[in-house]
């Protein structure tokens, strides 16, 4: 499995075991943290445990990437980005972590994965999701990564979403 | 496109960046900003009252935490399309689903506690609706998390 960029993977073969109070830290976070002047004391007492504890373990979580980080996530629809743009690429299987990495660095992709052809239905293996203001602004940016893939890249397409049928939160799993 | 203000825009780009696990990390913050703490939670509220920011908080990785992902992809003739929408939607696994513009023009992700769940979602999908899914699993991530200047 690559790793995300930027980030650093633990060593290999330490794998990180959530408990019983993870877990319940877990649940009472995913939907939010409290917007009060000291959010982690808040939880604390939800939970029965130190804020020092609840910090201490949160940190444990972003070092293991079970936290991807602590921040405000933009509703970008409401910011003006409502053409959302997922772009497929054909590109061979040997060069794909290679250039997933350099589309995946690209400030206006969001999501960039390797995932499996369906042949002879769905020829494309590399995806990576665009946003932008326009389906014109988002197709001038797959022009961009279609430049940078050049000849690796055998045919591509762009799927705009024209409709949400269901979004709800990610639930974690307790 | 909802109006804002410079203070908001400034908030949602410092805050998209991260956000401090300290004890009092709205004044750290706030002080970073040149503004007051009360000001920056009220601002934040507003925010997400007004769904301009979609969460804030702690961003779990539910594959690190032994959870199942897959993106799965249906072509439902456009007669069916209400129907079939009602069908994968009915399941909590189902987390979102988008029409999309292509032959493929149902996507969706769902999310379970085992790989092999994912398999019987899919299979009881199939069942239900007459029509095939085609399963897409991410073999690798090679980034995911999106910071747009606002």
């Amino acid at each position: 499995m690559a790793t995300p960029h930027g980030k650093q993977e633990p060593a290999s073969g330490y794998r990180f075991t959530l408990d019983k109070t993870d877990r319940k830290l877990i649940q009472a976070t995913q939907s939010g943290l409290p917007l009060v002047s000291r959010p982690y004391d808040d939880i604390a007492s939800q939970l029965g445990i130190s804020a020092d504890e609840v910090i201490e373990r949160m940190q444990k979580m972003l070092q293991f990437g079970i936290i991807r980080r602590i921040a405000a996530v933009p509703n970008h629809y409401a910011l003006g980005y409502k053409a959302n743009g997922m772009t497929v690429w054909d590109v061979p299987d040997a060069r794909i972590d290679e250039l997933g990495k350099q589309i995946g660095e690209l400030e206006f992709v969001s999501h960039c994965y390797h995932r499996p052809r369906c042949l002879p239905d769905w020829p494309y293996n590399l995806f990576a999701m665009v946003h932008a203001h326009t389906r014109e602004e988002a197709q001038s940016k797959a022009g961009i990564i279609a430049g940078l893939l050049g000849d690796a890249c055998s045919r591509h397409d762009v799927l705009f979403s024209t409709r949400i049928l269901k979004k709800t939160g990610m639930r974690l799993l307790p | 496109m909802k109006q804002l203000n410079d203070l908001d825009r400034k908030i949602i780009n410092v805050l998209q960046s991260g956000f401090p696990l300290s004890k009092e990390p709205f004044a750290e913050v706030a002080g970073q900003m040149g503004i007051d703490e009360a000001e920056l939670i009220s601002r934040l509220q507003h925010l997400l009252e007004n769904k301009i920011l979609s969460r804030f908080g702690p961003m779990y990785d539910a594959q690190k935490m032994g959870g199942a992902f897959s993106l799965v992809a249906m072509k439902v003739p456009q007669q069916d399309f209400e129907k079939v929408t009602e069908v994968v939607n009915s399941y909590s696994e189902v987390a979102h689903n988008y029409q999309r513009d292509n032959v493929f023009n149902m996507w969706f992700v769902i999310a379970t506690e085992t790989p092999q769940q994912i398999a019987e979602v899919n299979r009881d999908i199939e069942q239900r609706s007459g029509l095939k899914t085609y399963n897409f699993p991410k073999l690798a991530e090679y980034y995911v998390g999106l910071q747009l200047p606002v």
